[in-house]
């Protein structure tokens, strides 16, 4: 089969849009960055795409709310179009702002079925702890599940880079129906939780697994290079996080 | 129109961080202001004023749940303008006063400042289909325990600041958040004609023109020849182009120079200098010139490979972030990154750097002078703003430094840099004849009037309430998007020409590209913020987020019609005549006409003096002992070695993916890399490396050494981590007091000469620069006189080197037990400034030099050895000499060490173990290499001394010996005393 072609959303603040398309030509997919005002123009566009990936950044500054502006835009404008896209069977991944545009565009499946509307809200990524912005490396566990990005995946490496990011839970019920469902993916190896994520999650997919959002970066370790250590373990050829891209284009085989 | 207020308050179980924070600060404060015994409280909200026409509440209620709350973290109350319920205290801080008075206190941006919050805000509540929607931001907080009538004094001084925002105290009662009034137009022209000396330099300062009397009369005169009198903007024009900012003027002026060898008398000191140095080194490359373009274009260009080059740039921020560290810092990163889209026809930004000077953040309140910030409000602002900017831009900030000293008090001082990377076909500009003048980005404001003409001038205690509107908040994400629809149009042919808007604004930015031609602009083009402003604000506004391109008539309809696709302004303003005038209007009439010429070339010759005398050398005596375990631990612990991780975990490193030496290495990643290294082309393994070198501190000993320390330490710290020493390209950027002072200036002209030295020896070219003089700061004292802090002489050098492969690179954490460490490099007896000194608070001694010939030595066989893969790691030797640097490698490898630096080579110690251990010496490094390693490692080093110091051990202990003293310590208790300080 052909290489899945993907669109990358290219918005205003958005930043990551080169490395990730980088990341997802070097798994064998055609990776193409799309200005999130071409999609809402014409909202058909994304049905020429197999899998549609919100990189990180600062989508319009964040300026509201992370990713509030952007998650707005998807659930508002283009809402068919990302319906039918999940329809059809496609892969969604958003990573950091990404994760976060998912999350405020209710991309995810978190909010209790039938809520829908309801404005019950079950999660949201909230300020960190720390209450500032964040960068450091930290190590992470993988449970996939039914989830396509993260299959063969047990532990890994990656960068987290954000200063909203804390996974916050409106009650138990709600986090003990999402981890039932199979759908808190990722997450922080014991003590490596850099922003106080409730249950230590990094990550959480949909109810399919075809639609994931995530706080690390997996772009930013498809080289050996790219690790922090790499001068001490002797690591060479290609990163860790490419295997979340392959697993991605492999899905259209 | 009615005005509602939406407060959103953390839910339930959610931490209010920022009372918290407002509570911890006010702790500090609490016998000044507090009501009685009771802890200061509070709680906060934050806040959005909102007007639409067609609003209701209902409207107001979907703009709440659909935009602007969280439920799950947040917890909204929305209400019209005035209504109580929006004044009362959260219950949780009333049960936690139990029945004490609460007051309230709003902080917003001044109406006409940046508030990026609200603009975004505006457009997200377009998008839910209400018109015209107003947004105004601000933030809430409740307070108890504070006296009523020093509220707003606490605002003031933890929450806000006067030069940006205001604080309301109480319920707020606006009407309207409409910022302006319709501006009348007025042409106005300045008598200057009958004006004596004195007349001229009073109009010169309190116009904020900032110009020199032989300025003024040069001004005076031209006019009185045209027979008639300037208007305004023509005046305004011609401080801007002449000001020390734009010019140079003192640097790039005549110099009469005298020190200890005799006289020198300069035309030109810069040119005659550090540019002739390059010059030099360039004919004598003849074909293998890898410079591109030096010393003209915003920043200076070399080779990177067979497509693309690359540029640098540093500049300062310095005077703004004293008056507002966090707008300050946050318009200086977006300046300089400014700097890289405009050189040539506009290069990407790939990293940047950053380096300051603060004052020691545990200055006492009581020792600060009127108008001066905390030096920790300072620091937290100033960092806050860098990352801000660059994270918000995706360009990882991977290399800077920060260095402290009480004369830093009331002049901080902040450089930013940042690199690019530039197809070789873009990297010359050329504006045609009737091209089209075009502006883009961000809209004009009456932000940034004076810049230019302001950061020429001394800071005093005054100069907040004279300058404020000098003072600008950013954008990052309009100048991202500027950026993003930049390179496409460069890439599309769409301009012959850009430039960016810095300080001077639309003046310096046409005046400069229409240099060679002439140029006529309609400054009622330009889109604005707000109603109001006149035809000279336009001009001379230093609005943030603007570029200025020509772009030929053809081109124009693709070029809009790309900006309009992204969502960026764009908006013809004039035309580049070939007049050889630059002529202004204003809806049809004529505000201003001037020859290019005169504002070019009219300038008169600014005549200096400069005088240095060579301080009187005193030997460096310090008390003899034989364990000096808690000196190192001083060291470490001293404010400019500690660790900077609170700073650089804050900053992005890694986006756009091409991080390969992070500035934090090691097992734990926290110990301190000596040079960053990131990949610009995710295609190709070739490396830029990026690296720099400051001591003020031997400045007080002789600038000369200081900047020839510098220099060294930029490129040794470049060459740890593998750059190829003949590949290095360096900038300066000098921060010097008020150069008017023979012995000031003479102190700059010593470090430019060394900079010229080092340059021809090391055949390492400066490509670009900047300096900033007058970084002084004057208060009246306690009785009324004159009070002067001068900062010390300044000299940041950044170094931009090369690597041809990056799986090459080095980091400086040891790697395994066994592997043998070598000291490389020559020690000396150059304690004069050194941290021992320091911490011993001791003077004397002779700052360090560098032996040009001994350190290409050494340079040239470090570099073959990591060229070869001999070595393990590698770390520069610098402050706290070979026991600092050995300390460091071992507890950033989580490895011990032991050392006996007895063999070490030296030369003229007066008492050995001091210099063994602490000397600050140039050119020397601290490698490891395997014992398989060791004789192709020794041969590899050539000429260069080196000796086998000792091992690396399997233990969790630093064992260093020299001459019969020593340092023994364990790892925690070292990487303690260095992290400890700044772990914020």
């Amino acid at each position: 089969m052909a290489s899945p072609r993907v669109l990358v959303l290219r918005s205003p603040g958005a930043n990551c849009d080169e490395e990730t398309a980088e990341a997802f030509r070097l798994a064998g997919g055609v990776a193409q960055p799309v200005h999130v005002n071409r999609l809402l123009e014409s909202p058909d566009l994304l049905a020429d795409y197999q899998v549609l990936c919100v990189p990180g950044g600062f989508s319009y500054g964040d300026d509201i709310a992370a990713g509030r502006v952007l998650g707005g835009q998807l659930r508002r404008r283009l809402a068919d179009a990302c319906q039918r896209f999940r329809d059809d069977g496609k892969l969604v991944l958003g990573i950091c702002n990404g994760y976060q545009v998912l999350m405020s565009a209710g991309l995810l499946d978190l909010d209790s079925e039938g809520a829908e509307g309801s404005g019950e809200r079950s999660a949201t990524l909230a300020w960190s702890d720390r209450g500032r912005y964040d960068a450091r490396w930290v190590t992470l566990h993988a449970t996939p599940g039914e989830c396509v990005f993260l299959r063969g995946i047990d532990t890994i490496e990656m960068p987290v880079a954000h200063a909203e990011g804390r996974f916050a839970i409106r009650d138990s019920a709600a986090l003990d129906r999402l981890r039932n469902a199979g759908q808190l993916v990722l997450r922080y190896a014991e003590g490596d939780n850099p922003n106080g994520s409730a249950d230590d999650v990094a990550g959480v997919c949909d109810r399919s697994g075809r639609v994931l959002g995530l706080m690390p970066h997996p772009e930013r370790f498809i080289d050996a290079t790219q690790h922090p250590c790499w001068t001490r373990s002797g690591l060479s050829g290609e990163g860790a996080g490419l295997a979340i891209f392959r697993n991605a284009v492999s899905f259209f085989d | 129109m009615t005005l509602w207020e939406v407060n959103l308050l953390p839910a339930t179980g959610e931490t209010d961080r920022e009372a918290r924070a407002l509570e911890r600060a006010a702790a500090e404060l609490h016998d000044a202001y507090a009501a009685g015994e009771a802890p200061i409280l509070a709680a906060s909200a934050r806040g959005f004023l909102i007007g639409a026409p067609s609003a209701d509440d209902a409207t107001i209620d979907r703009i709440v749940s659909e935009l602007l709350a969280d439920p799950v973290v947040e917890r909204p109350l929305a209400g019209r303008m005035g209504d109580i319920d929006l004044a009362a205290p959260p219950a949780e801080l009333v049960q936690r006063v139990g029945g004490s008075p609460i007051g309230l206190l709003h902080v917003l941006p001044k109406p006409g400042v940046m508030d990026p919050v609200a603009g975004s805000a505006e457009g997200a509540i377009a998008d839910l289909g209400v018109a015209e929607p107003h947004v105004r931001s601000l933030r809430k907080y409740w307070v108890s325990g504070v006296t009523q009538d020093r509220l707003e004094e606490l605002a003031m001084r933890l929450l806000a600041n006067d030069a940006i925002e205001q604080v309301v105290v109480g319920p707020l009662a606006i009407t309207s958040l409409d910022a302006g009034e319709d501006h009348a137009f007025e042409l106005k022209h300045v008598d200057i004609a009958g004006l004596d000396d004195e007349g001229l330099m009073r109009l010169s300062r309190e116009g904020q023109l900032y110009l020199q009397l032989a300025e003024m009369q040069t001004i005076q005169r031209y006019f009185a020849d045209q027979g008639r009198a300037p208007t305004d903007i023509e005046l305004e024009t011609l401080a801007q182009t002449w000001s020390e900012h734009c010019s140079h003027k003192t640097l790039a002026g005549r110099i009469a120079y005298r020190d200890e060898r005799g006289e020198r008398r300069f035309e030109n000191m810069l040119k005659e200098t550090i540019f002739a140095a390059t010059n030099k080194l360039r004919e004598g490359w003849g074909a293998d010139d890898w410079c591109v373009s030096v010393f003209k274009d915003n920043a200076g260009i070399v080779r990177f490979d067979e497509t693309d080059n690359v540029c640098f740039k540093v500049e300062t921020h310095n005077h703004p972030s004293a008056l507002e560290p966090y707008g300050g810092a946050n318009t200086g990163m977006g300046g300089v990154i400014r700097d890289t889209l405009g050189t040539g026809l506009g290069a990407k930004p790939i990293c940047s750097t950053d380096v300051f000077c603060f004052a020691p953040p545990d200055t006492p309140d009581s020792e600060l002078p009127p108008g001066v910030l905390p030096p920790r409000r300072v620091i937290e602002g100033v960092v806050a703003g860098v990352r801000d900017y660059g994270n918000r831009m995706g360009i990882p900030t991977v290399n800077g430094a920060v260095c402290f000293d009480q004369r830093y008090l009331g002049n901080p001082l902040v450089y930013c840099g940042n690199a690019g990377l530039i197809p070789h076909d873009k990297s010359f500009k050329e504006p045609q004849p009737n091209d089209l003048i075009v502006a883009i980005g961000g809209r004009t404001g009456r932000d940034g009037i004076h810049g230019a003409t302001f950061s020429s001038a001394e800071l005093t205690s005054e100069s907040e309430s004279l300058s404020g509107g000098a003072v600008q908040i950013g954008n990052a994400i309009e100048e991202k998007k500027v950026t993003d629809v930049l390179l496409q149009a460069r890439d599309r042919g769409l301009f012959t020409a850009v430039t960016d808007c810095g300080a001077g604004g639309f003046s310096s930015a046409v005046g400069e590209m229409g240099e060679e031609i002439g140029a006529e602009v309609w400054l009622e083009k330009a889109p604005l913020k707000y109603r109001g402003l006149s035809y000279t604000e336009i001009w001379i506004s230093e609005a943030q987020e603007r570029m200025v391109f020509s772009v030929p008539d053809d081109k124009w309809e693709e070029m809009h019609a790309l900006c309009e696709a992204e969502g960026v302004e764009a908006s013809v303003l004039g035309r580049f005549t070939p007049t050889g005038d630059l002529k202004l209007t204003f809806h049809g009439e004529t505000v201003g006409e001037l020859p290019m010429a005169l504002l070019h070339d009219g300038r008169p010759p600014v005549v200096r003096e400069a005088s240095y005398t060579p301080p009187a050398t005193e030997p460096f005596s310090p008390p003899a002992k034989d364990d000096y375990t808690e000196d190192l631990l001083k060291i470490l612990g001293s404010l400019n070695v500690a660790s900077k991780e609170w700073v650089i975990r804050q900053y992005d490193h890694e986006v756009q993916g091409g991080s390969v030496i992070k500035p934090l290495v090691g097992v734990q990643n926290d110990g301190p890399g000596d040079a960053a290294v990131v990949r610009p082309k995710l295609s190709s393994r070739r490396g830029l490396v990026i690296s720099c070198g400051i001591n003020p501190r031997y400045g007080e000993f002789d600038t000369y050494r200081m900047a020839a320390s510098a220099i060294d330490e930029a490129i040794r710290n470049a060459v740890a981590v593998g750059a190829d020493p003949t590949r290095l390209a360096l900038l300066d950027n000098f921060c010097w007091g008020d150069c008017e002072r023979s012995e000031t200036l003479g102190s700059l002209v010593r470090a430019a000469l060394a900079c010229h030295d080092l340059s021809l020896a090391f055949e390492a070219p400066f490509v670009s620069g900047k300096d900033s003089l007058n970084n002084e700061f004057s208060y009246l004292g306690a009785g009324g006189e004159k009070q002067t802090i001068a900062i010390p002489p300044t000299l940041l050098i950044s170094a931009m080197g090369q690597v041809d492969d990056v799986a090459k690179c080095v980091t400086m954490d040891l790697k395994r037990a066994g592997n043998r460490l070598y000291a490389v490099g020559l020690t000396r007896d150059e304690m004069g400034g050194s941290h021992l000194a320091l911490v011993q608070e001791l003077a004397g001694g002779e700052a360090p030099a560098v032996d040009t010939d001994l350190a290409k030595t050494v340079f040239a066989g470090v570099h073959a050895a990591i060229d070869q893969g001999l070595v393990a790691s590698c770390h520069d030797v610098s402050e706290g000499g070979l026991s600092a640097a050995l300390a460091e490698m071992a507890f950033a490898g989580g490895l011990g060490v032991d050392a006996d630096l007895s063999t070490a080579p030296s030369e003229g110690l007066t008492t050995a173990a001091v210099g063994l251990l602490f000397s600050e010496s140039n050119s020397r490094f601290v490698c490891e290499v395997a014992s398989e390693n060791a004789e192709a490692f020794e041969a590899a080093l050539g000429a260069a001394p080196h000796a086998a110091i000792g091992e690396v051990t399997a233990t969790d202990h630093v064992a260093i010996t020299a001459d019969g003293a020593a340092v023994r310590a364990d790892l925690a208790a070292l990487k303690e005393a260095w992290q400890a300080p700044l772990r914020w």
